[in-house]
């Protein structure tokens, strides 16, 4: 049976789209959707076939939700766009559609977005109206918690990761950049803070509640106790069913000390719960974010943690990109699929789970996102 | 009176440049246009009703604030004041 795989990439300057009309063979770039727009996550529904949302933004217009129901062929805006209430004692004002996060199979049409600030927003139709959740965009700690007001850091002060537990819709995670690992038993009405065992990115190893600096965040969807995390201060992993369920264990001290544990994306294999692939960077002196010394790789553990391997066959010997938090992905293939994106508008793939790795495209503009959908 | 529409909200205007506009106000106008135009008003005024960091009102020649009055004969000009790269 063919396979077709379509990869959708949110970029600097606007929405690409991969297309393979065989088994990942042959791939076809779609002309531009929104060609100068700044769309910062463009997300395939696994649920409804065809449905996409994208968070968009221009340098001049505010943010907003673009939809497609035909696997990004057309797209239609948001009838409301994601905003914080008007006439709210804080006056804040969303301007980034940041992280998007489809909800679970139970929750047909469901949404939540993260923002910039640290909002967090719900749709029930698909992304078509959005209404704050307040629970966390009015908790009596956010301005404690979240960046307020905002640092002005080069992207903004995020809210990303939002992760639903595939057991129980209630129980969910968040991540700020910065601000920390946040969850909420009953459905984002209360949160509180699960960052204990991980570095703070100033203070060091103190066992502060807050504070800290999670990079990306994956909830592993058939173990959904495991949590592994890309934080600025390295690789942590989480068991929730261990006898340490609310502290986080840093796996990256097993990385090459050359290489080290920093980067932004931490992307899981959709079957094994023990294997995760991650794209260091240099975090070093005035962190280039760049691969260490100019020699990019992938860094794949199937042991949890454990041991990690590197994994540049096909990569260039000299290469100074970054990859950013959501521009790396896997599809479901029998041999999984590994894809991920550049700063310097590459895209590369593995359809060997990381052995080997090809360019699929080259030229485009900055790449901030990089998802997948087979059918 | 006449509404002038920069190219990044063209999109909603069915890429008019010119527009028929009514209201007592800036803000009245950018209200109308948004009822004949859904969408545009939030992607030039934010949730708190301060137009955006770069976006500017003008009444005829002069810089306007949302709250500024017009008559029907000024000439209104929305400007997207480009920026960044």
């Amino acid at each position: 049976m063919t396979i077709e795989t379509t990869v959708f990439l949110g970029t600097r300057k606007g929405i690409f789209t991969l297309r393979s009309a065989s088994d990942r063979s042959h791939w076809i770039l779609d002309a531009p959707s929104f060609l100068g727009h700044i769309a910062q996550h463009v997300v395939p529904d696994p649920r409804t076939p065809g449905l996409v949302l994208a968070g968009c933004s221009t340098g001049h217009l505010g943010p907003t939700v673009f939809r497609s129901h035909d696997g990004g062929l057309t797209w239609n805006e948001a009838s409301v766009p994601p905003a914080f209430r008007t006439g709210e004692p804080l006056a804040r004002s969303l301007k980034a559609a940041f992280w998007l996060t489809p909800g679970l199979a139970s929750q047909p049409e469901v949404w939540f977005l993260g923002g910039s600030p640290q909002g967090m927003f719900r749709s029930d139709d698909d992304g078509d109206t959005w209404t704050p959740v307040d629970g966390w965009n009015d908790h009596p700690m956010w301005t404690t918690w979240c960046e307020w007001p905002e640092q002005n850091t080069p992207d903004g002060s995020m809210l990303h990761s939002i992760s639903i537990d595939p057991r129980d819709a209630n129980h969910m995670y968040l991540g700020l950049s910065s601000g920390g690992v946040f969850e909420s038993g009953n459905g984002g009405a209360d949160w509180k803070p699960l960052n204990k065992g991980s570095m703070h990115p100033m203070l060091g190893h103190a066992e502060l509640e807050f504070g800290h600096d999670p990079h990306c965040i994956r909830l592993h969807p058939i173990r959904p106790d495991r949590l592994y995390q890309q934080n600025h201060c390295g690789i942590y992993r989480l068991d929730r069913d261990s006898d340490q369920p609310d502290s986080w264990s840093r796996i990256g001290d097993n990385m090459p000390s050359a290489v080290g544990d920093i980067g932004f994306p931490i992307e899981l294999h959709p079957r094994d719960p023990d294997t995760v692939w991650v794209f260091p960077m240099d975090g070093s002196d005035v962190w280039p974010r760049t691969s260490p010394d100019g020699r990019p790789a992938v860094y794949r553990t199937t042991d949890a943690g454990s041991t990690w391997a590197r994994q540049d066959s096909g990569l260039p010997d000299n290469g100074w990109f970054t990859v950013k938090r959501q521009a790396m992905t896997t599809d479901n293939h029998d041999s999984v699929g590994v894809y991920f994106g550049t700063t310097s508008g590459e895209v590369w793939a593995s359809f060997d789970e990381g052995d080997s790795w090809s360019c699929l495209v080259a030229h485009l503009p900055e790449i901030y996102s990089v998802h997948v959908t087979s059918s | 009176m006449l509404v002038r529409i920069p190219s990044p909200l063209r999109s909603y205007t069915g890429q008019l440049a010119n527009v028929e506009g009514e209201g007592r106000t800036v803000d009245e106008v950018v209200s109308y246009l948004e009822q004949q135009f859904p969408g545009l008003r939030f992607r030039m005024i934010d949730e708190q009703g301060r137009l955006r960091q770069h976006m500017r009102v003008f009444v005829n020649d002069e810089m306007a604030q949302l709250s500024d009055e017009v008559r029907s004969t000024d000439e209104v000009t929305i400007m997207a004041a480009l920026s960044g790269g």
